[in-house]
């Protein structure tokens, strides 16, 4: 959308400036996110740029916060259980969410409407209240400090957004292509595993994700409920950011970026692949 | 006429020989089953493990079983007593037999520990008459005054008279800034004490700031992407997904890194001459930290309504309007704007909701000004079972606060689906 040749001087100006206005918000979303990575190739034990770093000089650059979080058991342990919860925990959330979302979606389901508002309510309620009224229960119930407990918490937060996604690919789902299936030859299950499952698999794909993203990245639930056998590396980089500040935290943040571009990644490149199969079929 | 008549006589049959409404009825029901049968995992699953402990807090937010469970023939005896005089024999009577009971079975601790809450120094009393009273007999009244005279004070009875109701106020009068009074009146608590109310309001105006900087912020790059081809559009996009994606507390610690007073941004301010070495700005550990880094983090949550709805607003709209003689302002008041409120209203009610409850960034970034209503809750769950039962308090004050600003904007605007990425 160029300026039209007829636009007034000031439609001009207000062209340039409003895209000025949008330059400087996308630098306020994007720039605090890219600022650390450098920073955490810093050789001082600094959370600002040096002067050698600003001269891009080779000696104000070091990869010693990478090695120091690499080398340190207490990190690496910490990274382990992060990593035992959010797979066990989207594992259970997909499992029981997709099935879930399949029945809301069932033609005859009773009492759709209060089902799911059920269903999503753990995404409305706070967090802090959430992990109040766990804490307590799971304490009584011998759960706090297991991470039984952790993983049953962190599916309840899961659950919501893969009843959410396989909801939404199911309400694109175009009804003819089962019988077009099955008036070709197909049996049931060959319809559901060849036409339903490859169109539901995005919708559960990116599901997944969330769950798995919002199990990675929680701290306030297992703030309270991570005894020092289960301590997640987000519990780790909260006492950490709070007590004594190292770079090595800069070194794990960068880490975590990268890793929230490859999931960024994966979700465009299965949306991608989602348009071009709705695109093959009519309507 | 007649032949209709004698046609519906005969009920239409389905394949099998049942008539038809029959089988239709059957298949629903078996329908419904099975659709429910698949819900039936996850909805028993967020019933056990997120409804029942969500109403378990409630349920101990108002819960007092102390007195009348440690002390329950002196609660009984209490119900007779009109509060106006020293209580007659058959309340010492009964305190002392429940005495007798509650050191045997090492419960008189604990109620004494829940009266001393309210008068300081009655545990230690009660402690030393309980550990006496099964020497003594009939009658108990003049042995008990002989033994500590302020077992004749009135405030204390009152107050034993009070707790023996198995539901209390007491912990959301605390929530509020209130208190009860020694003879049950409810008053304001001294102005020392007084920090929750205002706690509540702070963190109410500064999500609802929170919220309207967002809007200012999400309106305008949200406008440029549904305006932009879509391959623009999709770049621009992954400017706020990432973001979106991107580890809360990596956020955190970047507005850490860039805001504190040997942070990037101070440091170029001075580098640049434009602020002195000793004039470093204060933009972290305090209200100006929590509204930046909180704005940057739920602003994506903003944007990505807005688009979706935007994305679906024809250009054509706006140059009608402007070609029928509309001001470009008015043809943008008039008729854009008002088809993007449904998006505007789903990204307030995401940031508002989210901002309302947040805990992470504020004890990060708020010091003692900007910390929220949560960061008190989360204080409180870390002390005493009275502390507990005050958060579980707070807590319920704010998912009330939450569910009626969520009803409220879906009355007023009808949020359907929020949407993600």
């Amino acid at each position: 959308m160029a300026v039209p040749s007829y636009a007034t001087p000031a439609e001009r100006i207000w062209y340039y400036a409003f895209r000025a206005i949008c330059a400087l918000i996308f630098f306020f979303l994007i720039a605090p996110i890219i600022v650390i990575v450098p920073l955490a190739f810093n050789a001082e034990p600094y959370f600002t740029f040096t002067r050698e770093m600003l001269a891009l000089d080779p000696e104000g650059y070091s990869l010693r916060w990478f090695r120091a979080l690499l080398g340190s058991s207490e990190w690496m342990g910490s990274i382990r259980n992060s990593f035992i919860i959010s797979i066990s925990s989207t594992i259970i959330a997909t499992a029981l969410g997709t099935l879930a979302a399949l029945g809301l979606n069932r033609r005859h389901m009773p009492a759709r409407g209060i089902i799911t508002a059920i269903l999503i309510s753990p995404m409305i309620v706070p967090l802090i209240i959430t992990a109040a009224a766990l804490f307590s229960f799971f304490a009584r119930a011998g759960l706090a400090n297991t991470f039984p407990g952790i993983i049953l918490s962190h599916v309840v937060l899961g659950t919501p957004f893969v009843v959410l996604t396989v909801t939404a690919s199911l309400a694109g789902f175009d009804e003819t292509l089962i019988r077009a299936s099955q008036s070709l030859g197909a049996n049931q299950s060959r319809t559901f595993f060849k036409v339903i499952l490859p169109l539901l698999l995005p919708g559960v794909i990116a599901g997944a994700l969330f769950a798995f993203v919002t199990s990675l990245d929680e701290v306030v639930i297992v703030n309270f409920m991570a005894g020092p056998a289960q301590t997640p590396m987000t519990v780790r980089m909260f006492s950490g950011l709070r007590e004594e500040i190292s770079p090595t935290i800069l070194a794990l943040a960068s880490l975590l970026v990268a890793l929230s571009i490859i999931l960024l990644t994966t979700l465009e490149m299965i949306r991608r692949r989602n348009e071009r199969l709705r695109g093959m079929s009519p309507g | 006429m007649a032949s209709t008549d004698g046609a519906i006589k005969e009920p239409i049959l389905a394949a099998d020989g049942t008539p038809l409404k029959q089988a239709l009825r059957r298949s629903q029901a078996r329908e419904r089953r099975a659709a429910f049968l698949l819900v039936a995992p996850l909805l028993l699953f967020i019933l056990i493990v997120f409804a029942v402990p969500i109403a378990s807090m409630i349920w101990r937010s108002v819960y007092n079983p102390e007195v009348r469970n440690f002390l329950p023939q002196t609660a009984a005896a209490l119900q007779e007593w009109d509060g106006e005089d020293v209580p007659p024999e058959p309340v010492f009577q009964a305190m002392a037999a429940d005495m007798i009971v509650g050191v045997e079975k090492r419960t008189i601790g604990r109620a004494a520990a829940r009266i001393n809450r309210e008068i300081p120094g009655a545990r230690s009393r009660m402690m030393r008459t309980a550990r006496e009273v099964d020497e003594w007999s009939a009658p108990y009244r003049e042995k008990f005054l002989e033994a500590d005279e302020r077992w004749s004070d009135l405030d204390f009875w009152r107050l034993l008279k009070r707790e023996t109701r198995l539901v209390t106020p007491a912990y959301y009068l605390l929530a509020l800034d209130y208190e009860y009074t020694a003879d049950g009146e409810i008053r304001p608590r001294p102005e020392v004490y007084r920090i929750y109310k205002a706690l509540f309001w702070r963190t109410a105006w500064m999500s609802m700031l929170i919220t309207g900087i967002c809007i200012l912020l999400a309106y305008p790059i949200s406008y440029l992407m549904a305006t932009q081809p879509a391959r623009v559009a999709n770049l621009l996009l992954i400017l706020v997904l990432l973001p979106f994606w991107t580890s809360l507390l990596v956020r955190t610690s970047a507005w850490i890194v860039l805001l504190q007073q040997q942070g990037v941004i101070n440091e170029l301010l001075v580098a640049l001459d434009i602020i002195d070495s000793r004039g470093r700005l204060r933009m972290i550990y305090n209200r100006t930290g929590t509204i930046i880094a909180m704005t940057h983090i739920l602003l994506p949550f903003m944007v990505l309504p807005l688009y979706s709805v935007m994305k679906t607003i024809p250009p054509s709209y706006l140059r009608a309007a402007k070609s029928l003689g509309a001001h470009p302002f008015r043809a943008w008041w008039r008729v854009y704007f008002p088809l993007t409120i449904p998006g505007l209203a789903a990204g307030c009610i995401l940031v508002f909701i989210l901002a309302i409850g947040y805990y992470i960034t504020p004890a990060l970034v708020g010091g003692d000004s900007g910390i929220f209503i949560s960061n008190l809750i989360a204080q409180n769950m870390q002390g005493s079972s009275a502390q507990l039962k005050l958060a579980a308090a707070l807590a319920t004050i704010l998912l009330v606060a939450v569910l009626v600003v969520y009803w409220v904007f879906n009355k007023l605007v009808g949020v359907d689906k929020l949407k993600f990425g």
